[in-house]
């Protein structure tokens, strides 16, 4: 192969903040004592916070170091499947970073937000027009977010009618957040297996679907990447016994312009804007998790909704079903500004060609990491494309022991040991803005690996050799917990 | 479109190595039935620098100017930000990155975060703080789903004086869950009244806030006499962080979570989000924690790292037995919050907390000469309750139309009881000159 993008330049050390600095120090600007200093009883007083005290140029640097020892999308390609790892654009940013965003206060009357609920009401259209469904909330702050919002609305409308449902179907290739959400409303998860195609079956559903059954979760395109064929004769199921269709949008960057949400009959979905919609995941978040449904179940949307009104927009308290408040304010504006503007940069056009080009990126890497990698369902992926350490097992190489290799070549491993369904997962997703050679440089990679999986086995097991560190200890970070210096 | 990389070149010999004809082609699988008929309503692409000029019409229509004086806090504070802070925390690693799984690749974000953690425990004055939650309200929702984890009780005190919008989210996470809310009502002096929670049916927790909604500081360590006498929590929210670089901290006062927003320290208002959901509590209660910890530990060759650690806790792990179904959290506000605790120091923070103090008590104390009435005498840190003469509202209005003034936040739609009540906020960002004109301004 070429040239291996991994390299070892110079890795700075940098000491922990507390070990760093001098009393009496100060990176801030401290602002004029104009007033009178006033009198304050000790009785309320403590000592102040612990803290070292560091100049500005102390701090700049240990960032500036810290951040050096992060791989990012702006490094290098991050294959991180169900993650979506696209390119996330830096005017995006610059809008965000605009003073009248930054500096908006959320209690001021709506007539001095203008410009903030405008974006806020528009957003929600586009996210309408994208899935196909009729109404929004952007008000959920991350994806488990909107998940709970969607949990909490099932809840809302089943009760409206009078029933009390106490399980929900959630597949086996389900995010581990759908349980999690599931259950904090007090909904007993009932696991269904999908089928020998990776998907789930009209029948598997018919046998757990009953009465007591609020509705079903379902990620489509499921986390092995594949589109759930039997999801309209699904819903039709569901929607039979008087349930609702959950639809987990995760992976909504595989079918943008392409499937209508609505015609397939799901009733709730939530999407990441810093999935699909291409802000940043700034290390774990922030995130924005918008709650989209079906016509009969915006009354109970979150509130405020924001709403036009005589050629004004403003915040509306005024829909008494609602299941309520998810946030203190309106959600994570600050990340809507950014996928606003990625929708305006993309256009409808453009937001297809991304779906087509993501679905075309992943099934490429598939069809040619396949005679080397074992593929548990072989057959044409969506957005990403799930192999297993089987073929490598022989040598006693796991997923694991690539993935860490994976680093040296100077790529992020992809996402490991998920799905569940997969025994030793290896999840691939390359997103549309990786360009052909990038992708071709990655496969060879993973080809390399696996011949040195045969050839020199070792060498896997004891990656990486490249990185600020090697293999850590994770079991006595859980056994002996350090949390804090 | 410049964010897609593939030319037609590409596009040929790729769809060549997958085995169709065109892109339209690789949808095969989906059913006809499921698919999109016409294309999606949206308005055309627009260039780069369209984009700009139109982003930049809309962010000129808010109240966010420098000729704006907003004395309003009420949960979203107006602080000085340093440059540094702004800078630091959008380099491109910390930004364009995920959420730490693999740590030999992300020990920037990893000990970010430890400090982080480390840093908000200190100034919370607890053991443990986790890597961050949604928000302040989130957090304190997750704070109560905890003490009833841990206590297995269902009866749960709130104070009437928490942030009535953080009231709301309480409700609506625990609507389903069937636990009892009780409210505690509100003393003559602005804090809360808890006298009688010995007498309340089994609590799980008793959760204040501190200073509370109306600004002033509540008695957290008699609360928490009271309450752990039943073996419940003492559950201590905040909206104004700053006040621990002043004042007694949750922990010293023997609470056992501490939660509320991170707003004040260094991140932008936003219009309300992102801000950074600060969570902490004592060790003894950390596996029932929500979200996510960075633990210290040491790689194959004994050198200093850091991990994520305890998932068992969490959603991918435990799936629907997790201590929350929390996933991404709001890592890059906690890193820029600690960015910007490591910019003031221990010092920064005191002299900083101490000039908001200043400004708050010279702000009261000239509309009290000026007849105004401050209605609580609880003391209180950067925002105090004033009564202003009935019919205000329209002075208020104008000031906002005229002057661009934000004379306080009326507390009527929150307190009903309270009309003609105004909560003010002063920051170090106001000058005297414009404490001074505010002064002027209500009067005239």
């Amino acid at each position: 192969m070429k040239q291996s993008l991994g390299n070892t330049g110079l890795v700075l050390q940098e000491r922990l903040l507390w070990e760093k600095g001098r009393k009496g120090r100060s990176g801030f600007s401290f602002p004029k004592q104009d007033v009178p200093s006033a009198v304050l009883s000790s009785e309320w007083t403590g000592p102040g916070p612990d803290f070292p005290d560091l100049s500005e140029v102390e701090v700049v640097r240990h960032y500036t170091r810290l951040s050096t020892w992060n791989f990012s999308v702006d490094n290098g390609m991050y294959p991180l499947g169900s993650c979506t790892m696209k390119y996330n654009p830096k005017i995006n940013e610059k809008e965000a970073g605009l003073s009248g965003f930054q500096n908006a206060h959320p209690l001021l009357p709506s007539r001095l937000n203008q410009g903030a609920l405008q974006l806020i009401y528009e957003l929600e259209q586009f996210l309408t027009a994208i899935t196909g469904l009729d109404a929004v909330s952007v008000q959920p702050t991350a994806g488990a977010h909107g998940e709970l919002a969607g949990m909490l609305l099932m809840y809302a409308y089943h009760k409206s009618l009078g029933s009390r449902r106490t399980k929900i179907i959630v597949p086996d290739t389900a995010h581990g957040t759908n349980p999690a959400s599931a259950a904090l409303c007090g909904y007993r998860p009932v696991p269904v297996k999908s089928n020998e195609q990776g998907i789930l079956s009209v029948e598997s559903i018919a046998q757990a679907m009953d009465e007591e059954t609020a509705g079903i979760m379902v990620t489509n395109p499921n986390t092995l990447g594949l589109f759930e064929e039997n999801l309209k004769q699904i819903s039709e199921i569901v929607h039979a016994k008087g349930g609702l269709v959950y639809g987990d949008g995760a992976n909504m960057n595989a079918i943008m312009g392409i499937v209508d949400t609505g015609k397939i009959g799901v009733d709730i979905m939530h999407l990441n804007l810093h999935k699909t919609f291409a802000t940043p995941h700034g290390g774990g978040g922030p995130g924005s998790g918008p709650v989209c449904v079906r016509k009969q179940l915006e009354p109970f949307l979150p509130v405020p909704r924001v709403i036009k009104k005589d050629g004004q927009y403003v915040l509306s308290e005024d829909f008494p079903q609602s299941i309520g408040k998810l946030h203190a304010f309106y959600g994570n504006f600050g990340v809507m500004i950014k996928a606003y503007s990625y929708i305006r940069s993309m256009g409808a056009a453009g937001l297809k060609k991304a779906s087509q080009l993501a679905v075309l990126n992943a099934n490429y890497v598939k069809e040619r990491l396949k005679d080397v990698f074992h593929l548990p369902y072989d057959r044409p992926c969506m957005h990403e494309c799930v192999f297993t350490d089987k073929v490598q097992q022989a040598n006693k190489i796991a997923t694991l022991d690539m993935a860490k290799r994976l680093m040296d070549y100077g790529f992020h491993p992809p996402t490991i040991y998920f799905p569940l369904v997969v025994s030793g997962a290896i999840m691939i997703e390359p997103t549309e803005t990786e360009c052909k050679e990038d992708l071709d440089h990655f496969i060879e990679a993973l080809r390399a690996i696996s011949k040195e999986a045969e050839e020199n086995p070792d060498l896997l097991r004891q990656a990486p050799f490249s990185c600020k560190v090697k293999r850590l200890d994770e079991t006595a970070a859980a056994r002996q917990p350090c949390l804090a210096g | 479109m410049r964010y897609l990389p593939h030319t037609p070149e590409d596009l040929e010999s790729m769809l060549k190595v997958v085995g169709v004809k065109s892109l339209e082609d690789l949808f095969d699988v989906i059913p006809r039935d499921s698919r999109r008929t016409g294309n999606m309503d949206l308005p055309a692409a627009m260039s780069e620098w369209e984009l700009h000029d139109f982003m930049s019409g809309l962010a000129d229509k808010t109240a966010a100017g420098p000729a704006y004086k907003l004395f309003i806090g009420a949960g979203s504070y107006e602080h000085h930000i340093p440059a540094t802070v702004a800078h630091l925390s959008s380099r491109s690693e910390f930004v364009t990155s995920y959420t730490p799984y693999q740590p030999e690749m992300s020990q920037g974000t990893l000990q970010a975060i430890y400090e982080y953690q480390t840093l908000a425990s200190r100034l919370l004055g607890m053991e443990v703080a986790n890597a961050s939650m949604y928000d302040g309200a989130t957090a304190l929702a997750e704070a109560l789903l905890m003490a009833l984890r841990i206590t297995r009780k269902k009866y749960l005190a709130v104070s009437s004086l928490i942030h009535p919008l953080y009231r709301r989210v309480i409700r609506t996470y625990l609507g389903p869950t069937g636990a009892e809310l009780i409210e505690l009502p509100r003393s003559a002096d602005g804090t809360t009244d808890f006298s009688r929670i010995e007498e309340m049916p089994d609590l799980a927790a008793v959760a204040l806030q501190s200073p509370n909604f109306f600004g002033c500081l509540e008695n957290l360590s008699t609360a928490a006499g009271l309450i752990h006498k039943q073996n419940g929590l003492l559950i201590a929210c905040f909206t104004e962080p700053l006040a621990f670089g002043l004042f007694k901290n949750p922990g010293s006062q023997g609470a056992d979570i501490a939660c509320g927003e991170g707003q004040s320290l260094g991140i932008p208002r936003s219009f309300g989000g992102p801000g950074l959901g600060m969570f902490a509590s004592s060790m003894k209660y950390v596996r029932n924690m929500p979200g996510r910890l960075v633990g210290l530990t040491k790689d194959q060759e004994g050198k200093r790292g850091f991990v994520l650690t305890l998932s068992t806790r969490e959603q991918h792990i435990r799936r629907e037995k997790a201590t929350s179904n929390i996933c991404t959290n709001n890592s890059l506000c906690a890193l820029t919050s600690a960015i910007y605790m490591a910019s003031l120091g221990g010092s920064g923070l005191r002299d900083l907390a101490r000039l908001n103090y200043d400004k708050a008590q010279y702000l009261q104390s000239a509309l009290k000469k000026a007849g105004f009435k401050i209605t609580f005498t609880a003391p209180a840190f950067n925002e105090f309750v004033v009564q202003f003469p009935s019919g205000f509202k329209t002075v208020h209005d104008r000031l906002l139309e005229k002057k661009k003034i934000a004379a306080g936040l009326s507390l009527a739609p929150f307190y009903p009881d309270l009309p003609d009540h105004y909560l003010l906020c002063v920051t170090e960002t106001k000058s005297k000159e414009d404490l001074d004109a505010l002064v002027r301004e209500v009067q005239s």
